[in-house]
């Protein structure tokens, strides 16, 4: 009896569907719901009386285009996803590199060292690098001045607090990368290594000619999955520079926080998070087109 | 000439080692200084005489502990709730035949281009019409379920062989029996996976926390530290002391059980 179709279909329906209901109610109805929410005045006044709501169709999205911090937020954003995803990507690569290299010992303790920060507290390390990037008493400045850079105001200066960022979050998430990269690695075959050998080639026309096109299909896969991690940028700038210098770190996120839970301004926070959406959706589509034309996977 | 190759290699190895390092252990450092000890020039690596007042700060005058236990409750939780819900439904959608399963999975799938954020504004408004905002169950919504949690545990269930299962109904268990007494035992090593990921997850979590949990005593520990260091920007002592209070549970946790982490990291990789 217990063999019978029916019973291993209604176990089925009742193995899903606690998680089924869970991510429909909690995910995609806020997340529908959220689109509709960006076509109303939804404020703090709504939130008080919901009958102060009204539609205003395409208004918020209007009124963003046209706020100057928007598009400060959109260009500090673009900057943090296109200098410091490729910085982050080279900083794994190269530590994947190295840690695949043979001559290179107690590979095991080295790659935990590199992985460690990506499993600490974003928020704590982000502290800990606020300080250790102060203007007078900050161990880098100590570290540049030794090599005769004079001292860096990181995260009071306009020009460096992003930068300054970047810095953070390349040592906060380059492990994680590196360890795709150096699975990647060891996936190719080292014959190719061993004919290129025979062939003349040097390390570097092997990393070129061998390693890089092997490792195609990681790295689109590792530079879609980091860039689009990038769009979200959120923690650093609310605990390292509140936004600030002169709002050079208030990202597209960082604003929609702003919009919906400091001023309650709903309706716009949504606005801001379907630009957000979409931008996220257009980079992964290029970067898969861009895989197609290439021939990779 | 090798030689040579091979020498350079391994100080650049050890030299980025130390690079990567050294914030992490100036951070344990400092947080047994005396409070002002670190703001002098240049800035001191140890502590002339090491001492816990930064800790005793932050436990009598802040009370860290009521953070520190919301991120464990919450964790805890979490782990569980996920562990339940996503392996239920992982198992289901990788064996147990049903009309819409793939149609369904399909569904699930197209949510991992949604970014998380999105949907907070409405999640909110929800939450707050049922009163969940400043609760642990405002806090755990989020983490009941995922996708990402679901695929991986559909993964590795596919490997379970049919005729070990089919073998099982011929035997008269039920499915519900099959489930804790056959698959679970053969998913042990996912479900650790699972278990530190969604441990991790929670405990790290940031920006959800921060918009759920408004009254400074339902705070997790990085909420707590976000605050704290915008009302103690001299007190570096202090603040490290906290960051080593919030670190150090889930850095632990992660050199105990590294081999399961890599495994989820890596098949979580290949889904692209």
């Amino acid at each position: 009896m217990n063999k019978s179709p029916f019973n291993t279909a209604l176990a089925g329906y009742l193995f899903v569907a606690p998680a089924m209901i869970a991510i429909v109610v909690f995910f995609f109805g806020p997340a529908l719901a959220a689109f509709i929410l960006s076509f109303t005045d939804f404020d703090i006044y709504a939130l008080a009386d919901i009958r102060n709501l009204r539609f205003v169709w395409f208004k918020n999205y209007t009124e963003l285009l046209a706020n100057p911090l928007f598009w400060t937020a959109l260009k500090n954003t673009l900057f943090f996803v296109f200098v410091g995803g490729p910085l982050s990507m080279a900083a794994s690569l190269s530590a994947a590199i190295l840690l695949t290299e043979n001559s290179v010992k107690l590979k095991a303790f080295i790659r935990t060292i590199f992985f460690a920060p990506v499993v600490t507290t974003l928020v704590a390390t982000a502290v800990v690098f606020k300080y250790l990037l102060h203007t007078k008493y900050g161990f880098i400045n100590y570290g540049l001045e030794q090599i005769g850079i004079k001292p860096i105001d990181w995260l009071g200066d306009p020009h460096w607090a992003m930068p300054a960022i970047i810095v953070f979050a390349v040592w906060k998430n380059f492990g994680y990368n590196m360890v795709i990269f150096i699975a990647a690695i060891g996936s190719i075959p080292s014959d190719l290594y061993e004919a290129a050998k025979i062939d003349g080639a040097s390390p570097w026309q092997r990393f070129l000619n061998v390693t890089l096109p092997a490792l195609g299909p990681s790295i689109l896969l590792v530079s879609i999955m980091t860039m689009t991690g990038y769009f979200q940028l959120f923690a650093e700038p609310y605990v390292m520079t509140q936004g600030g210098p002169a709002e050079q770190t208030v990202t597209v996120l960082y604003m929609m926080y702003e919009q919906g839970f400091k001023w309650w301004n709903l309706g716009s926070a949504s606005a801001v998070a379907f630009v957000l959406f979409a931008m996220m959706l257009v980079m992964t589509l290029i970067q898969g087109q861009i895989a197609k034309l290439q021939g990779v996977k | 000439m090798e030689k040579l190759k091979s020498l350079l290699f391994n100080l650049l190895v050890w030299l980025l080692v130390f690079l990567v390092a050294f914030p992490l252990l100036w951070m344990v450092t400092t947080s047994f200084m005396h409070a002002g000890e670190a703001a002098s020039f240049p800035p001191p690596l140890l502590p002339k005489s090491p001492t816990l007042d930064a800790y005793h700060e932050l436990f009598a005058g802040n009370h860290i502990e009521v953070y520190f236990f919301n991120s464990v409750i919450l964790a805890v939780c979490a782990t569980i709730l996920s562990l339940s819900f996503n392996v239920m439904a992982g198992y289901a959608f990788a064996k147990l035949r049903f009309k819409g399963r793939d149609a369904m999975f399909n569904i699930l799938l197209s949510a991992l281009i949604i970014p998380a954020q999105v949907g907070m504004m409405p999640l909110f408004l929800l939450l707050k019409t049922f009163g969940l905002v400043n609760t642990y169950a405002g806090a755990l919504v989020p983490w009941i379920a995922s996708v990402f949690g679901i695929f991986m545990v559909r993964q590795f269930s596919q490997a379970i062989p049919d005729e070990m299962i089919e073998a099982a109904r011929v035997d008269g268990a039920n499915e519900f029996q099959i489930f804790t007494k056959l698959i679970i035992p053969n998913l042990t090593p996912i479900l650790v996976t699972l278990g530190l990921f969604t441990f991790l997850g929670s405990w790290n979590d940031f920006m959800w926390p921060l918009i759920i949990l408004t009254d400074n005593q339902s705070y997790t520990l990085p909420v707590a530290l976000a605050v704290l260091s915008r009302e103690h920007v001299q007190d570096s002592e202090l603040m490290m002391a906290g960051a080593v209070i919030t670190v150090l549970p889930v850095l632990l946790l992660f050199l105990v059980l590294q081999r399961y982490y890599m495994r989820g990291l890596l098949a979580g990789s290949v889904k692209g």
